[in-house]
């Protein structure tokens, strides 16, 4: 006992060990900056590349490699389809019927036409859509978003702006839970959430009542201990540690940037299809 | 090392009526000063008063000096008086700075926004850890944890900052009795260390244990105000709002059924 004792005490000192610890693949060990440079730049290189060749390639050689690579296949495919499913399918219906060039018809539904164009124009904008939901999903599964806070504080960025964008994603799931918490408390008190369309609507009321309300006085309260852990002192704040970085990280940024800036003036241009 | 208020009066922001009136209080340093009332009495209200919340981040009005060893803080910007005077919430969850995965990280926050130095701050959030016994949890997820760890968690935040004196609203509402008896155990440890403590409460029993001082508020103004003792016997106190400690409830409820109160006196102590 005594020299277990002995041992957990002799860790709790100095700075640890496991603060910042390293993902769990080389992916997951790039540079927060790295990876969100590479999100952005396929999300607006798959927009301002045209056709169907473009963004496919894209999606395979920007999303599903790495992700292959960071082992998150499975997730990936998984989150960025549901992330992207309603408006993928909204924008190929909308296409796949009613794209204004279509001549040559493939279906017949009554009045309304599926055309070959439409098909090549739905699928096109179905690339692009993909893209950037895979994208997206594959940096939020590699990357803490505090991790990426820290990194642009370092490189001088105010800890405010990163701080109030990932306290804002973190409130998302808070508010969530609150909302199912109130409508079970008002459903024990005999409110009707379930039974027609009229009686829902009216029982939601409520429920977003307290929701906003709850949010409102909850955000007051983080203020008020956030400025009372002297958040609000100007100038810089001591960083513990930042996240790994390397030359050839900031190369391969810099590239990345400039590649989409040539894809977009030469677009703007009128090169490709 | 004292805080001291003096004819202090508060108004929020668009609101007449005073939420604080004449408020007196001096804060020394190791003592512990229990504040109850009933609702809306404005013991929240005191809290941010002396913690300098309000006015400088809620707004509203203030009159009366308040002082830091003799010093009016006036003129204090708040991240100035945040090193001085630690202040901790009912909501555990509310407390945390949401940016921080580790539990030592939320902890060497505040620090870390003062601008310490790195090795000072590991060393102030170990030793914070430490104080609260949760060095275990030093690599937990903070938002993970029960809402008894989480307000320890919040309070070593506090202690990390090293403030003079520390300021806790309510730090047991939300929690249950184990959560509550943690939070209890801490706040002794850390008046046996010499931190001066304002504690809101309206469990009177944890006041009777930990306070040196209680003062009872009715709207705004100091109605009871004197040991401990006196003040959790008085038997005004149910006029307030307040409900005494278990032990002199048990004995005024037998001494009005007719039941002589030494039969309970080894049962009501234990
Ligand atoms: N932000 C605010 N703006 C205006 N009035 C407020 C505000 N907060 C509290 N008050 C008012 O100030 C008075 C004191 O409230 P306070 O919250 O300090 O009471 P309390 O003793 O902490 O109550 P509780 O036991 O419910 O926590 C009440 O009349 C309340 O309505
Ligand atoms: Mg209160």
């Amino acid at each position: 006992m005594a020299g277990r004792e002995r041992l957990t005490r002799a860790s709790h000192s100095g700075l640890p060990e496991w603060l910042g610890r390293p993902g769990p693949s080389a992916y997951h060990r790039l540079n927060p900056l790295t990876k969100a440079t590479l999100a952005t730049v396929t999300a607006v290189a798959a927009v301002a590349l045209g056709g169907l060749v473009g963004p496919a390639l894209l999606v395979i050689g920007a999303v599903l490699i790495p992700a292959v690579a960071a082992g998150v296949l499975g997730r990936l495919l998984r989150l960025s389809l549901l992330l992207a499913l309603p408006i993928a399918i909204s924008a190929f219906l909308v296409n796949l019927f009613f794209f204004p060039g279509g001549r040559t018809e493939l279906l017949r539904i009554g009045p309304i036409v599926a055309t070959a164009e439409g098909l090549g124009f739905a699928l096109e904008i179905l690339a692009r859509i993909l893209a950037i939901s895979g994208a997206v999903t594959l940096f939020y599964l590699t990357t803490r978003p505090s991790d990426l806070v820290l990194d642009l504080e370092r490189r001088g960025v105010s800890p405010r702006i990163g701080f109030v964008a990932n306290a804002s994603v973190q409130a998302v799931p808070a508010m969530v839970e609150r909302a199912v918490q109130i409508t079970a408390a008002q459903r024990a008190r005999g409110l009707d959430t379930e039974g027609s369309p009229l009686r829902r609507a009216r029982g939601i009321l409520p429920i977003v009542g307290p929701v906003i309300l709850g949010s409102i006085a909850e955000v007051e309260e983080r203020t008020m201990a956030l400025e009372a852990r002297a958040f609000g002192r100007p100038g810089r704040r001591t960083l513990l540690w930042a996240p790994h970085d390397t030359a050839a990280e900031g190369v391969v940024r810099w590239l990345l940037l400039a590649g989409l800036l040539v894809l977009v003036v030469a677009r703007l241009a009128g090169v490709g299809p | 090392m004292s805080l001291a208020l003096r004819g202090v009066g508060y108004r929020y922001p668009g609101v007449a009526v005073p939420a604080l009136l004449d408020v007196d209080l001096h804060l020394g340093s190791g003592e512990v000063v229990g504040v109850t009332g009933a609702s809306e009495s404005g013991k929240t209200t005191l809290c941010l008063v002396v913690s300098g919340l309000a006015p400088r981040v809620v707004g509203g009005r203030i009159r009366g000096t308040i002082t830091l060893d003799g010093e009016s803080v006036d003129d204090w910007p708040m991240h100035r008086l945040a090193g001085r005077v630690g202040i901790g919430f009912q909501d555990p969850t509310s407390q945390l700075s949401q940016v921080a995965v580790t539990v030592f990280e939320e902890v060497a926050f505040g620090p870390m926004n003062l601008g310490v130095a790195r090795d000072a701050i590991v060393e102030r959030t170990w030793e914070a850890l430490g104080t609260l016994r949760i060095e275990g949890l030093a690599e937990r997820d903070p938002r993970r944890l029960s809402g008894g760890q989480q307000q320890l968690v919040a309070m070593a935040g506090l202690l990390a900052m090293r403030p003079a004196h520390l300021v806790l609203d309510e730090p047991t509402a939300q929690l249950d009795p184990a959560g509550t008896r943690l939070v209890a155990e801490a706040v002794e440890r850390l008046a046996e260390g010499g931190a001066s403590i304002l504690i809101t409460e309206q469990k009177t029993d944890l006041l009777a244990s930990v306070a040196d001082r209680v003062v009872v508020l009715r709207d705004g103004r100091f109605a009871l105000d004197g040991p401990t003792d006196e003040v959790l016997a008085d038997p005004r106190l149910i006029e307030l709002g307040v409900r005494e400690p278990a032990p002199l409830r048990l004995r005024r409820l037998a001494a009005t059924a007719g039941v002589d109160p030494a039969l309970l006196q080894p049962a009501a102590d234990a």
